[in-house]
């Protein structure tokens, strides 16, 4: 990495890397520094000040949006459906795979296109479908597939299997076919061959994936407004609107918050930054 | 790109395994199906169906339902009789008596054009300019890529600090007193320069590990002939990343197409920020009572979407086979 001379011309490269990092980083350290800051201070010096250094808008933050239970909802919402969403993608993309079928490639293109197409035009019947779907009390509080965790893993699955099929697919074709053939010797089902042989394999593909998709499905805003209507039950993404005022805001309040939702996905990053980053890579349909 | 990525990948799984793969037998596909047994037809049906039942039922029978019913007057209240077939009047009174249906598209085309002509050719200007193995290339990797992982929500809401009109920095600093994200002529600006923060990221990753997979011979090859690097890059690197190029053109038009989150957290698209996503969410969320009409605002987002889904796939599966 470093054989290269420096240049005035890469000294100029440097310079301008270095700015455009500090820029985007900028936005962040600002919440997160504010975060950390007084109200009452802040709104007398301004915020182009220094001072004022207090951990309490973690603590009222943590309270009032009640983020206990809003991480709680979170965390029902997306284990499951990223563990759901990588057995269903798993078992397509296994059969892609290794079988072919004359419908392979419509199979395919009928969920990495669903994996495409705009969320809201879909709402309308899905609201009315969610409502009209009765479920048991003990499954549901509503008594409907509408305002249920369940109706939220549901559509998230549904949403998000494109993409892993897409990526599982294409990993579980380079796998050598040999495998296999010693399997069908051996007398190995179908459902040994998937989940006894490939499975194991894909660990490399699944552990990318999940990364991911736990990052997108904790970060989902959209379902959760449009199919929840109890605010007790909403994600923690979709909470952050209770730290705000109808008339008015604490930014610091709100900074606070905000670092406490992006903490998860930042420790991801930061933890599973290759998964993270060969996922992404492997496929590039997600938008 | 994402098929080396995958070959690459799948090479370490195969050799982990160390599975001996001397003869390449050629077994023709379709003679591998018939030889499954009758219990195995039945797991590999199932493993099928289950999956393709929920994608249908909540994704692709919604899709149709929605264009069936855009051309129908259906309030939502009555039961399927009251449900009338109008043709294609939802459509003409979009179009001529719903004042915020101008300016969404607007916004929407503007989203397209902003998102393209800044984030998009910055995110690839920065790839390529990381792609020379600069001295610090990963802090500078990790700092454009960390956006990415933060949802629209709550980028509206940590850009929030940087326009609010009393307590927002560029206020302070500029000496103004702009309401950045209420003030109607300004705000869908404000909101597209937070959108693009996470959209350059997005689009240097795809780009970076698209040149990474360009062969380097076709650089020496043009160093050689004395190309300049903006010549080569032009001449040689851009034509054959031809189908990064076009994911990274569909991916920004879909992207444009479903943003929703980040205006809805700020005033739920309304007053200056008002796009097609939002006015469906808002015939439907609260009172529902505008069904068919709401159905054509969301019958023309499923037609742009499915045009460039219809670009998109095939160059997908033809990435996929090489």
């Amino acid at each position: 990495m470093n054989t290269k001379p420096l240049t005035p011309q890469r000294i100029l490269l440097q310079g301008f890397l270095i700015t455009v990092a500090l820029g985007w980083l900028f936005p962040i350290a600002w919440a997160v520094l504010n975060s950390f800051r007084d109200y009452q201070y802040t709104a007398q010096h301004g915020y182009v000040s220094f001072g004022g250094f207090t951990l309490h808008n973690y603590s009222q933050a943590w309270q009032r949006g009640d983020f206990g239970r809003h991480f709680l909802n979170s965390l029902i919402i997306t284990v499951p459906a990223v563990l759901l969403t990588l057995f269903f993608a798993s078992m397509i993309a296994f059969v892609l795979a290794r079988f072919a079928f004359r419908l392979n490639l419509a199979l395919l293109g009928v969920f990495i296109a669903a994996n495409l197409l705009p969320q809201q035009a879909l709402l309308i019947p899905l609201f009315r479908l969610y409502r009209a779907v009765p479920l048991p009390y003990w499954m549901s509080d509503s008594g409907m597939l509408l305002d249920s965790f369940w109706g939220l893993i549901l559509i998230n699955v549904a949403f998000q299997s494109g993409f892993c099929i897409f990526v599982l697919s294409n990993y579980m074709k380079a796998l050598p076919h040999e495998l296999y053939e010693a399997a069908q010797v051996d007398g190995a089902s179908a459902w040994r061959q998937y989940w006894q042989i490939t499975m194991p394999l894909c660990r490399p593909a699944l552990a990318a994936l999940a990364t991911l998709e736990f990052t997108w499905i904790y970060n989902e805003f959209f379902w959760a407004v449009a199919l929840m209507t109890t605010g007790e039950k909403f994600p923690v993404t979709s909470a952050l609107s209770n730290l705000r005022g109808e008339f008015f805001t604490d930014n610091n309040l709100v900074s606070a918050g905000a670092t406490i939702i992006a903490l998860p996905t930042i420790l991801i990053f930061f933890l599973l930054q290759r998964h993270f980053i060969s996922g992404l890579t492997l496929g590039a349909t997600k938008g | 790109m994402k098929a080396t990525a995958a070959d690459t990948a799948a090479q370490s799984a195969a050799k982990a395994t160390a599975a001996a793969a001397e003869v390449p037998t050629h077994v023709p596909r379709d003679k591998r199906v018939r030889r499954l047994g009758r219990g195995d037809r039945l797991v590999v049906a199932g493993m099928v169906l289950v999956p393709t039942v929920l994608v249908l039922g909540l994704v692709w029978g919604p899709a149709v339902a929605t264009v069936l019913l855009s051309f129908t007057n259906w309030d939502g209240i009555g039961g399927w009789s009251s449900i009338h077939f109008v043709g294609v009047k939802n459509y003409h009174d979009v179009i001529t008596i719903y004042p915020p249906f101008k300016p969404a598209i607007e916004h929407n085309l503007l989203w397209l054009a902003f998102l393209f002509l800044l984030p998009t050719v910055f995110g690839i200007f920065l790839a390529v300019l990381l792609d020379k193995e600069v001295r610090g290339s990963r802090f500078y990797q990790t700092a454009l890529y960390l956006p990415i992982v933060l949802s629209l929500a709550l980028t509206g809401f940590i850009w929030q600090l940087i326009y609010s009109r009393d307590q927002g920095l560029l206020n302070a600093v500029l000496h103004t007193h702009v309401d950045w994200y209420g003030n109607p002529h300004v705000n869908i600006w404000a909101v597209l320069v937070a959108a693009s923060w996470k959209h350059t990221g997005y689009i240097m990753l795809l780009y970076l590990a698209g040149l990474k997979s360009v062969d380097p011979s076709l650089r020496e090859a043009a160093a050689v002939d004395g190309a300049s690097e903006v010549r080569t890059f032009f001449g040689v690197i851009f034509p054959v990343m031809r189908p990064i190029n076009v994911i990274v053109l569909v991916v920004t038009v879909i992207e444009s197409l479903r943003a929703f989150d980040l205006v809805w957290v700020i005033n739920n698209g309304t007053n200056g920020l008002e796009l097609i996503s939002t006015l469906v969410a808002s015939n439907v969320i609260g009172e529902a009572s505008r069904i068919g009409f709401g159905s054509a605002l969301a019958t023309l987002m499923l037609v742009v979407s499915t045009v460039s889904i219809g670009i998109y796939l095939p160059t997908l599966m033809r990435e996929d086979k090489r």
